[in-house]
């Protein structure tokens, strides 16, 4: 008989009110908590879109990625308000379909996004493993580290360091990654030192069990709900601040489709073509608004206690 | 409490030194120094492209190169940089020759404004919004401000900004679209900016509310008859504020760096907008100033209302002398 068939509450079992259900892991309570948030949900499913339109961006972007036109055929092409000539957001200055570069955008958002938040929750999470495991000078010289550079109001740092690489996509998406960094170092650092002294970590190391394998075996797991939700909520703060730097000219050069850059240059014919913008920022705005519903749910999911909407 | 307040400004110290070489560091990072790159103009400086300075130029770019210290050792340029901030000289602008502290001197108060015009914003809204929802719990009142907590923290102020812009300067021309002085001009900037930092604060303050209300001194006061105006506005306001004034301290290092992003929308010609001319065009004295002033700013901020905490709470106060 397998352990399946033991779990399986039988029919003649069903009407006992002690009935035994199948246990479930804390995991799988977090996941029931997160799939009755329905804002969690409903965000995810958004994502989900983003996601696909994303990979799928070169077949489901109708227009070819550089379509060009001599100036006559502009004058017919430019500016099409939305639905026209099956351009469902309209064209643009010039003549390009903007829903073709709003999908293409997604692929660089979630890109900058997804890669910023790589660099900064592993580096943040390898440095406050390391400084709350083994103090001393290690966590002294950290946690130096860390209160300079949260000295510096969050994208202002970004800013500095991305003036210090050069403005750039690339660079943009380095310098978003490196100013997340002491964020989780902090929050990392904080759960460490608490981690630590639990009993089952002692005995790890009364075992004789190498510090790395300690950190990464036992420590880890027990820090990861903070990090989940810290990387949730940083993915969509590194969206917002990666659009924010190509509305500002700093990231994307002008034919690459990223949504900041294309905002900012729609204003010079906000008057003639509102759809160019509107489109956008409106890309931004749902992108970044699911996956903080996404966050808030997985938050909630993790970490009912701490949760501030759970009342 | 004196003695708090003398520590905390002691920590103050290794902090703004870290900040003070972390900008130093960061801008000696770039590939070519800034004389270098001036006379390379806008071209790239990767290495790929080798410049030659002719011999009519050598002497000027000699000059230069002196005038900005680049010739000295670097420990050595560290001090006199170190030196020229203790005495307030930024240096100044490797482009216009300006001296970077008139460059701040024309241009904060459009920035400071704009700041103050957002935080006032988000204090207003984000407790008033807070509090009306805790105490209207589960109303649609409630409802309603929650997700204006979720949508504000999600759109891009550039955006938002681009919408007031299309709907009140150019739908219904009512405000300028344009930002330079007060007054009217600081409307559409002012909730621009304080949109995000509104709906941080709403959000927090009704959590922090919320677990007030809950508390025993507030159904003491209750039970007393006090009215129930007096409970919510006297009693229980005071208390939630507590962890909101940490917050709006930090709120307020992201709405200075927000005004860089405002300012762009706007055209304001403050701080923000110099920062990023000063970055395209690699006018590092200058970036190096800015970001600097900025993360002082900061940090003066932070400290005051670290202080202002144990004046809040006196709680604070008897736990931070201890250690």
């Amino acid at each position: 008989m397998s352990t399946d068939a033991l779990r399986e509450p039988t029919s003649a079992t069903a009407q006992d009110p002690l009935e035994l259900r199948p246990p479930r892991s804390e995991w799988q309570m977090s996941y029931r908590r997160f799939y009755r948030h329905k804002a969690a949900v409903v965000g995810l499913s958004i994502l989900i879109i983003i996601s696909i339109g994303a990979i799928f961006a070169d077949v489901i972007a109708i227009e070819p990625e550089a379509t060009f036109y001599s100036f006559d055929e502009l004058q017919t092409k430019k500016w099409l308000p939305p639905l026209t000539d099956g351009h469902l957001l309209g064209t643009d200055d010039i003549g390009r379909d903007v829903f073709s570069r709003v999908v293409r955008g997604s692929r660089v958002s979630l890109r900058v996004g997804f890669f910023a938040v790589g660099i900064a929750s592993i580096a943040g999470t390898l440095f406050g493993l390391a400084a709350g495991y083994f103090g001393g000078w290690i966590d002294q010289m950290v946690s130096r580290a860390i209160d300079v550079m949260l000295a510096f109001p969050d994208l202002l740092l970004a800013i500095a360091i991305l003036a210090a690489l050069g403005p750039s996509l690339v660079n943009a998406m380095v310098a978003l990654g490196l100013a997340g960094i002491p964020g989780y170092a902090r929050v990392v650092r904080g759960a460490t030192l608490a981690a630590r002294e639990l009993v089952y970590v002692q005995a790890a190391r009364a075992v004789g069990m190498s510090d790395t394998r300690i950190m990464l075996r036992h420590i880890l797991p027990n820090v990861l709900s903070p990090i989940l939700i810290m990387m949730t909520l940083g993915l969509g703060g590194a969206i917002l601040a990666a659009s924010a730097l190509g509305f500002l000219g700093l990231a994307a050069d002008p034919p690459t489709p990223e949504w900041g850059s294309e905002l900012n240059l729609s204003r010079a014919y906000l008057r003639t073509a509102w759809w160019v913008s509107t489109s956008n920022g409106a890309a931004i705005a749902i992108t970044v608004l699911s996956v903080n519903m996404v966050g808030d749910g997985l938050r909630e999911a993790l970490d009912p206690q701490a949760s501030s909407w759970a009342r | 409490m004196g003695g708090y307040i003398i520590r905390r400004l002691l920590y103050t110290i290794p902090v703004v030194l870290g900040v003070l070489t972390t900008t130093f560091i960061l801008l000696r990072l770039i590939p070519g120094d800034p004389v270098d790159l001036f006379y390379l103009g806008g071209q790239d400086p990767s290495g790929t492209v080798s410049f030659v300075v002719t011999p009519s130029q050598q002497s000027a770019y000699d000059a230069l190169r002196r005038e900005f210290n680049l010739d000295k050792h670097i420990v050595h340029q560290f001090f006199i940089y170190l030196w020229d901030f203790v005495r307030f000289d930024f240096g100044k602008s490797i482009r216009s020759q300006r001296p970077i502290n008139e460059i701040i001197g024309d241009h904060w108060p459009a920035t400071i404004q704009l700041t103050l015009a957002g935080m006032g914003l988000a204090l207003f809204i984000g407790i008033g919004a807070g509090v009306i929802s805790a105490i209207r719990h589960h109303t649609w009142i409630d409802y309603a401000s929650q997700s204006f907590a979720v949508f504000g923290v999600s759109i891009p102020s550039f955006f938002l900004g681009v919408i007031l812009v299309m709907i009140f300067s150019v739908g219904l021309g009512w405000l300028p679209a344009i930002s330079n002085g007060h007054g009217k001009e600081l409307i559409l900037p002012g909730i621009t900016l304080g949109t995000a930092a509104s709906a941080i604060l709403a959000r927090l303050m009704r959590s922090s509310m919320l677990d007030v209300l809950s508390r025993d001194y507030i159904r003491t006061a209750r039970a007393k008859g006090l009215r129930e105006r007096a409970v919510i506005w006297l009693h229980a306001l005071r208390n939630a504020l507590i962890p909101v004034v940490t917050v709006a301290g930090l709120a307020f290092g992201g709405l200075l760096t927000g005004t860089v992003i405002i300012e762009s929308v706007f055209t304001r010609q403050g701080l923000g907008l110099q920062l990023i001319d000063a970055i395209t065009q690699r006018d590092y004295p200058v970036v190096q100033g800015l970001v600097m002033l900025a993360a002082l700013l900061y940090a003066g901020m932070n400290l005051v209302v670290d202080v202002l905490y144990t004046y809040i709470d006196p709680r604070v106060r008897l736990v931070r002398a201890s250690v």
